[in-house]
C-alpha cells in the first residue's frame, strides 16, 4: 500500500494542473473560514449556554422545568436558603426559611428571577443525577431533582449585617479580601420572598422606596468623604516621592473665587499633613488638594478604578459614574474632590476598590455561587476565586493601607480603635440635599491591617455621619466574622 | 429500559459521528481510492449505525410507530444507494458518494423528527433525484456538444430567474419560487448549474478582458435578478461563484481583487437601497433589542443552538419548532440543539470533506471546460453552507438559503444531487481517461 502511494504522489507532482495555486488557495481559503467559523460556534457555546437558557424568551426553560424539581439553594455551611416542597397533591412551592433575610441576594423565582434564583438558574432547572435514578423516577412518574447551589453566603454574618441595619434604608457587603466571596449582601427596606406573588403587584406601584431594588449592588450613592480614596491615590500618583511631604493650614474651610467650601460641621483641623487630612476627612485641605491635580490624568485613574464602567460581576448591578473633565468649572471640581457633586458609586464597587487596596492592588472578582451539585453530593461544577487584575500598583496600595489604617488610629474611625484585630478604613458622610445634616453614612474599610482577610462597606441611608453611625456597625461585623475565625496570633 | 437507551445514545451517536468523520479525514491520507475501501465499509456501517439509533430514539420517545415505516424506506434507499452506484459505474468517487448519504440520511431523519408530512415528501422527491440523477455520468461520457452551448447557458438561465421575479410565488417575502402542477419549483437552485456551465463555457479557451467583461455582464444580470427578487443568499453565492471562476479560470489575482472591492462596494450600495437588507443586517448586529420581531428568527436559533450544548438535549427533548422556517433554513441549529454542537461541528467537517474532495478532482482534471465546472460547483456548494450555518449562528447576516441534502426543499436536494452526479460523472470520465493512457488499473 505504500508502495502504491508512492508511485501515485510521484506521478501527481509531475504533472501538475496549471492552476493548481490558485485551487489550492481557494480551498485553503474556505477552509480557513470554516475553522474560523467552527471555533466561533465553539466560543459561543462555551461561553454563552447559560445565558441562551436564562432568557426569558427561551421556551426550554419550562421543558427543563417540566422535568426536573427546581434545585435548593444553600448557605456556605449548608444551611437551606431556598428549596422547593411538594404538598399532598404534588404541587410545588418555593420556600424561603429565612423569610427577608436573603430577599435581595438570593432572590425570587416566581415573579421573573433575581438574585442566585436568576444567576444560578441554569443549574437548578438541570439535573445531573444518576441515570439509575432518572429511570426509577422515570417508573414512579416523578421528576428529577434539579442540582443544588452552595453560595458563599454565611448566615451568622448576614443577620448580625441585617440586625445592625435595622430600620434604616441601605446597604451592607461583607466580602473576602483574597478570594472575592461575598460572606453577605443586605438591602433595606426587605421583602419575604415567600409571599412574592401576593405583594407583587404593592412591590411594584410603591415606587418611593424601591424595595426591589439591591441597594447593594445597584444603589448609586454620592460616595462623600469615601472618594478622598480616588483624590488621595491620584496625589500620590502626580507626586511620587514627595506626596508625604504635603502641608496645609486648615481653617474650617476652603475659598477658591466664588466657591467656597467647608468642613464637616465647620470643623477647624488647624495645621495637617497628607496623612492627617485623609484620617480626619478636611474637606478643605482635600479641596486644595483636588485643584492641584492634573483633571486629565485624574479621569484616566478613575477610569482605572472601573468608575463608569461594567465590573467584572454576574450579578446585576449599576454602573457607577465620576466625570472629571478640563472644561469643568473649580466649583465642580472642588466637589468632585471631596465625593460631593455629580459622581455616583454602588457599595459593590465602593467594596471592589477597598478588596484590592486590602489585596496589594489585586482585585478579586467578587462572587456569590461557590459551587453546583447533584442530589448526591457530587460536585458538577465549582467556581474558583478568579483575579480581574491590579488596580492599582503594590506600593500604592500599601501607601493607601497606612492613610486607611490611621483613619482608625486618629481619625475619623477611632471607634474601631483597640480590638483584638487592627482595622483599617475610610469613612463618609455624604450629602444628599442642600439641608444640613442630612447625610448617608459611609465606612468601607478591612481588617486585620497587617494580613488583611475581611472587607465590609457599609451606607446607611439618612443616618447622619459615617463615624458615628457606620463605624460601629463595622466593628460589629468584624467582631462577628472574628468570632467564627479568630485572627491568627502571629508565632514567634 | 428505555430510558437508559435514551439516555446513553446520545452519546453514542455523537461518538460514532466523531468516528465517521474521522474516517473522513482519514480518507485523505490516499492519493488513491482502492487504499480506501476498508475505511468506506466502516464509513457506511456507521453511518446505518448512527441511522438506527437516532431513529430508535425517535420511535422509544414519541411511541409512534410510523417512525418504523420511515426508518425501513431510509434505509432501503441508502443501502440501495451505497451499493448500487458502485455497481454501475465502478470508477465513481466512493467518498463522495458516502458522504452525501450521510448527509441525505441525517436530513430525512431530522425533517421526520420536525414534520413527518414533510419527511414523506423529501424522501419521494429523493428517490426520483436519485434515479434521475443516475443517468447523468452515463450522459457525460457520451455527449460531446456541452461546450458549444455557453450563449445558451446564460439565456436559459437569465429567462428562468426573469420568469420567476414575473409569475413567481411569493413565499418567506421572496419571490424565488414557481408553481407548476401543484409542484413548487424553486429555478435558482437548478440556474446555478446552468450557470457553472455557463462560466466554464465562456472562460475554458479564451480568457481575454474582454471576454471577462462579457462574462461580468451576463452574469451581473442573474445577480441583479435575484437580487430584485429578494433572493440575496442566491445572488451572493452567483457572485462568490464568478469572482472564483474568472480568477481560477485567469489565474489573475488582479480579478479577485476586483471582485472583493467590487463585491464591498455592491454590498454597501445594496444596504443603501434596500430596507430588506439593511434589516437583515441590523438583526445581525443586534439581534436581542429586536427579539419581538426582526431578531426574532436569530434569537430564537441561537437559543437552540445554545440550549443543545456539546451533547445536545436528546431527540425529541428539545424545541425546535418554534424557530421559524426550521426545516429549512434552520435545520443546522435544530441539529445542534437535539443533536449537540459536536454533532453538528463534524457535520460541518463532512461537508467541508467533500468540498475538499471535490478540489480535489479539479486539480486531476487537464480540460479546463471540466475542471471549472467541477471547481465552480464546489465553490458554490461549500459557500451556500457557509451561508445558511453562519447566518444560523449569527458568525454573518442571515440570508435564507438551505443546508444542501439536509434542509427540506425539493429543488435544493435535486439540484446538489445532480450538482454531486455531474461531478461524480467528469470523475469517471478522468478515471477511464486515466486507464486508456496508463493502461493499467
Amino acid at each position: 500500500m505504500a508502495k502504491r502511494e508512492n508511485t501515485s504522489a510521484k506521478r501527481s507532482s509531475g504533472r501538475r494542473v496549471a492552476n493548481f495555486p490558485e485551487i489550492m488557495l481557494t480551498m485553503v481559503l474556505f477552509c480557513a473560514l470554516f475553522l474560523g467559523m467552527s471555533v466561533y460556534l465553539v466560543h459561543f457555546v462555551a461561553t454563552s449556554e447559560q445565558d441562551m437558557i436564562n432568557n426569558s424568551y427561551n421556551s426550554r426553560q419550562e421543558i427543563l422545568l417540566s422535568r426536573n424539581y427546581r434545585g435548593t439553594i444553600f448557605s456556605r455551611d449548608g444551611e437551606v436558603l431556598a428549596q422547593t416542597v411538594l404538598d399532598k397533591e404534588q404541587n410545588e412551592s418555593r420556600v424561603y426559611p429565612f423569610a427577608n433575610l436573603f430577599s435581595h441576594v438570593v432572590g425570587y423565582s416566581t415573579q421573573g428571577r433575581m438574585g442566585v434564583e436568576a444567576a444560578a438558574n441554569y443549574y437548578l432547572i438541570n439535573t445531573n443525577t444518576s441515570i439509575n435514578n432518572k429511570v426509577a423516577n422515570d417508573m414512579a412518574g416523578v421528576k428529577n431533582p434539579g442540582d443544588n447551589v452552595y453560595t458563599t453566603l454565611d448566615v451568622q454574618i448576614q443577620e448580625v449585617a441585617d440586625e445592625q441595619l435595622s430600620v434604616y434604608k441601605g446597604a451592607i457587603l461583607v466580602t473576602e479580601v483574597k478570594t472575592g466571596k461575598v460572606l453577605a449582601m443586605v438591602s433595606h427596606p426587605d421583602f419575604d420572598p415567600n409571599e412574592i406573588d401576593d405583594i407583587w403587584e404593592g412591590l411594584l406601584e410603591d415606587e418611593s422606596s424601591s424595595v426591589l431594588l439591591n441597594r447593594a449592588t445597584q444603589g448609586l450613592y454620592p460616595p462623600g468623604s469615601t472618594f478622598k480614596i480616588m483624590t488621595a491615590l491620584e496625589y500620590i500618583r502626580e507626586n511620587p516621592g514627595t506626596w508625604d511631604h504635603y502641608q496645609y493650614q486648615c481653617s474650617g474651610s476652603y475659598r477658591k473665587g466664588e466657591s467656597k467650601i467647608s468642613c464637616y460641621h465647620g470643623a477647624n483641623h488647624g495645621s495637617v499633613t497628607f496623612e492627617s487630612s485623609f484620617a480626619k476627612s478636611c474637606n478643605s485641605s482635600f479641596a486644595n488638594i483636588g485643584m492641584s491635580l492634573d483633571r486629565r490624568q485624574f479621569q484616566e485613574t478613575l477610569d482605572g478604578l472601573l468608575f463608569g464602567k461594567e465590573l467584572p460581576v454576574t450579578f446585576l448591578h449599576a454602573k457607577s459614574s465620576a466625570q472629571i473633565s478640563g472644561e469643568m468649572t473649580d466649583e465642580d471640581m472642588i466637589q468632585t474632590s471631596i465625593g460631593q457633586g455629580k459622581t455616583q458609586i454602588t457599595p459593590l464597587h465602593l467594596n471592589m476598590i477597598t478588596c484590592a487596596i486590602a489585596n496589594s492592588g489585586q482585585l478579586m472578582k467578587p462572587y456569590v455561587i461557590d459551587r453546583v451539585e447533584n442530589d448526591t453530593g457530587f460536585v458538577v461544577k465549582s467556581f474558583k476565586p478568579s483575579s480581574y487584575g491590579y488596580l492599582m500598583s503594590q506600593d500604592e496600595a500599601q501607601d493607601l493601607k497606612e492613610l486607611m489604617t490611621a483613619v482608625v488610629e486618629n481619625g475619623t474611625a477611632t471607634k474601631l480603635k483597640g480590638l483584638d484585630y487592627t482595622a483599617a478604613g475610610k469613612t463618609g458622610s455624604a450629602e444628599y440635599n442642600n439641608v444640613k445634616g442630612d447625610s448617608h453614612a459611609w465606612f468601607t474599610g478591612f481588617a486585620p491591617a497587617e494580613d488583611p482577610e475581611v472587607c465590609v462597606t457599609i451606607i446607611v441611608e439618612g443616618a447622619g455621619s459615617g463615624g458615628d453611625y457606620a463605624v460601629p456597625i463595622a466593628r460589629r461585623l468584624f467582631n462577628a466574622y472574628f468570632e467564627e475565625k479568630p485572627v491568627q496570633e502571629a508565632t514567634p | 429500559m428505555s430510558e437508559y437507551v435514551i439516555e446513553l445514545s446520545k452519546y453514542f451517536i455523537c461518538g460514532l459521528m466523531v468516528l465517521y468523520t474521522f474516517c473522513c479525514i482519514y480518507a485523505f491520507r490516499y492519493a488513491k481510492e482502492c487504499g480506501n475501501r476498508p475505511v468506506f465499509v466502516v464509513q457506511n456501517i456507521l453511518m446505518f449505525l448512527i441511522q438506527t439509533l437516532c431513529f430508535v430514539n425517535l420511535i422509544l420517545i414519541s411511541d409512534d410507530i410510523q417512525y418504523l415505516f420511515l426508518f425501513a424506506f431510509v434505509e432501503v434507499f441508502l443501502l440501495a444507494a451505497v451499493c448500487l452506484v458502485p455497481a454501475i459505474y465502478e470508477n465513481c468517487n466512493r467518498q463522495l458518494l458516502n458522504n452525501m448519504c450521510m448527509l441525505l440520511g441525517i436530513g430525512l431523519m431530522m425533517i421526520s423528527r420536525l414534520d413527518y408530512a414533510r419527511a414523506i415528501r423529501q424522501y419521494v422527491i429523493v428517490l426520483v433525484s436519485l434515479i434521475f440523477s443516475l443517468l447523468i455520468p452515463f450522459f457525460f461520457s457520451k455527449v460531446r456538444f456541452l461546450k458549444k452551448m455557453t450563449w445558451l447557458y446564460a439565456a436559459a438561465g437569465i429567462l428562468l430567474l426573469s420568469l420567476v421575479l414575473i409569475m413567481g410565488e411569493v413565499t418567506h417575502g421572496s419571490r424565488i419560487s414557481v408553481e407548476i402542477a401543484d409542484l413548487t419549483f424553486q429555478p435558482s437552485e437548478f440556474v446555478k448549474i446552468l450557470f457553472v456551465f455557463f462560466l466554464a463555457g465562456a472562460l475554458w479557451e479564451e480568457t481575454s478582458f474582454l471576454r471577462v467583461a462579457v462574462t461580468a455582464v451576463l452574469a451581473g444580470i442573474h445577480v441583479i435578478v435575484l437580487v430584485l427578487s429578494t433572493d440575496l443568499g442566491g445572488a451572493l453565492i452567483f457572485f462568490i461563484a464568478y469572482v472564483l471562476v474568472v480568477f481560477v479560470a485567469t489565474r489573475n489575482y488582479l480579478y479577485l481583487l476586483a471582485g472583493i472591492l467590487g463585491g464591498s462596494a455592491a454590498a454597501v450600495a445594496a444596504y443603501q437601497l434596500f430596507s430588506h437588507v439593511r434589516i437583515r443586517v441590523l438583526a445581525w448586529q443586534d439581534p436581542w433589542s429586536y427579539i419581538d420581531n426582526q431578531g426574532y428568527q436569530i434569537t430564537q436559533s441561537l437559543f437552540a443552538v445554545g440550549s443543545g450544548s456539546w451533547f445536545g438535549m436528546g431527540l425529541l427533548k428539545g424545541n425546535p419548532t418554534v424557530i421559524p422556517y426550521v426545516s429549512a433554513d434552520f435545520i443546522f441549529s435544530s441539529i445542534c440543539e437535539e443533536l449537540g454542537v459536536i454533532f453538528g461541528i463534524c457535520l460541518i467537517l463532512v461537508c467541508v470533506s467533500c468540498f475538499i474532495t471535490i478540489m480535489q478532482t479539479a486539480l486531476c482534471i487537464y480540460d479546463r471546460f471540466y475542471q471549472m465546472i467541477v471547481f465552480g460547483l464546489g465553490a458554490m456548494y461549500i459557500f451556500q453552507i457557509f451561508l445558511t450555518v453562519g447566518g444560523g449562528i449569527k458568525f454573518i447576516p442571515l440570508t435564507g438559503v438551505t443546508l444542501p441534502f439536509i434542509s427540506y426543499g425539493g429543488s435544493s436536494v435535486m439540484s446538489t444531487m445532480i450538482m454531486f452526479f455531474i461531478i461524480q460523472g467528469i470523475y469517471i470520465r478522468l478515471q477511464q481517461e486515466g486507464v486508456k493512457h496508463s493502461g493499467k488499473t
